[in-house]
């Protein structure tokens, strides 16, 4: 699923494909049940928490054109759904119910 | 000729992307405190600019992780990321080929330092180009040290790969500057994005301008994970440009600005002898 993100991000070539046959750039990597269901219906929730390094995912996140505060409100939504982050380095620390950039 | 000029800042996407989000006051503070390290190193008239950044996986991924890279092409080009998004248009940044590969030759007398021909810059680079040389007229040289993908090379390996940068900027007849760009405390692209450990961020930075090697190399990254996040681990860039300047350091600004995700920075250190 990092391959996929790490890809689609760099490469502009990739983002028009991806935009025009998604299921086709999707089959091309190794991705499980749950990663292909995530990123198919642009769950960055999802995506979270199966572990994408952050800034992968942010990065994605603009490329699927997320306003800021929607993404990381789907991030904490993401948690709230399906629990904590489950690898990497990019865990929640703050509780389900806080906010910390509002300004 | 030599290093003529040391700085570090902040690299944080929301500092040119969010900027409407923001306080306008501290956004123009800041900004102004950015302009005016751009203007001391028109100052120091470099010849070319090296960047010592922590990239965000626009070029290097876990198939291939280099703890240390430079970037050896004639141009480069940024940002990956949607222009609007960060607020910075796409752009040719251009290099400096032969003086990439007269520095790296030198450097891997001491440091195992991998090079790319082919390099993309995100917002780690971008965002301080777009403040430093908006013009994009000065040769750029990006060096990454891995933060992303752990196992991370120990602190005191970046501290050998700024004294590599050092002696090879000092054998090199061109006039060199040096900026490292990373984050101190933050939890960027995260749900917590905006929580900054002001007081760490300070300690840490009163480490950085006395130089203080020992203390700056003393962190572990697990402390450093628990208390300044996983932006934390982008110390590394700071601490090489400490370890490259061998001088003090003064800090210019610093503020915690919770939109743009991170303790905003901006230091510039002397060239010490």
């Amino acid at each position: 699923m990092q391959k996929f993100l790490f890809d689609i991000n760099r490469d502009r070539d990739l983002q028009r494909q991806f935009r025009s046959d998604a299921q086709g750039v999707l089959g091309r990597y190794d991705l499980s049940g749950e990663e292909r269901r995530a990123l198919e219906d642009g769950d960055i929730g999802l995506i979270y928490v199966l572990g994408a390094n952050g800034q992968l995912l942010m990065h994605y996140a603009a490329f699927l054109g997320m306003p800021w505060a929607g993404y990381i409100a789907a991030m904490r939504a993401g948690v709230s759904r399906h629990g904590p982050v489950r690898a990497g380095v990019y865990a929640m620390t703050t509780g389900l119910d806080e906010r910390v950039a509002d300004s | 000729m030599s290093l003529v000029f040391a700085g570090i800042c902040s690299h944080a996407p929301g500092i040119t992307g969010r900027a409407h989000m923001a306080d306008k006051a501290l956004v123009e503070e800041f900004y102004r405190a950015y302009r005016g390290m751009a203007a001391e190193l028109a100052a120091a008239k470099p010849d070319a600019l090296i960047v010592v950044a922590a990239e965000h996986f626009a070029n290097f991924f876990m198939n291939n992780m280099p703890a240390f890279a430079m970037g050896m092409a004639e141009r480069y080009e940024g940002p990956i990321e949607d222009p609007e998004w960060l607020g910075i248009p796409r752009s040719v940044v251009p290099g400096n080929a032969p003086l990439s590969q007269r520095l790296i030759r030198e450097m891997m007398q001491s440091v195992d330092l991998a090079y790319a021909e082919e390099w993309k810059f995100d917002h780690g680079v971008m965002v301080p180009l777009s403040f430093l040389t908006p013009g994009y007229d000065l040769p750029v040289i990006p060096v990454n040290i891995n933060c992303q993908g752990p196992p991370l090379a120990p602190l005191h390996r970046a501290w050998a790969l700024g004294e590599a940068l050092r002696r090879a900027a000092d054998l090199a007849p061109e006039r060199i500057a040096l900026v490292g760009t990373g984050g101190i405390s933050h939890w960027p692209a995260t749900p917590d994005s905006g929580r900054i450990n002001e007081p760490w961020d300070r300690e840490f930075l009163r480490r950085w301008q006395i130089n203080d090697r020992q203390a700056m190399l003393s962190y572990s990254d697990e402390a450093t994970y628990r208390d300044a996040g996983q932006g934390g681990f982008e110390i590394r860039t700071f601490i090489s440009i400490a370890a490259a300047a061998q001088g003090r350091g003064r800090l210019d600004y610093y503020r915690p600005i919770p939109i743009f995700a991170v303790g905003c920075t901006v230091a510039t250190m002397t060239i010490g002898t």
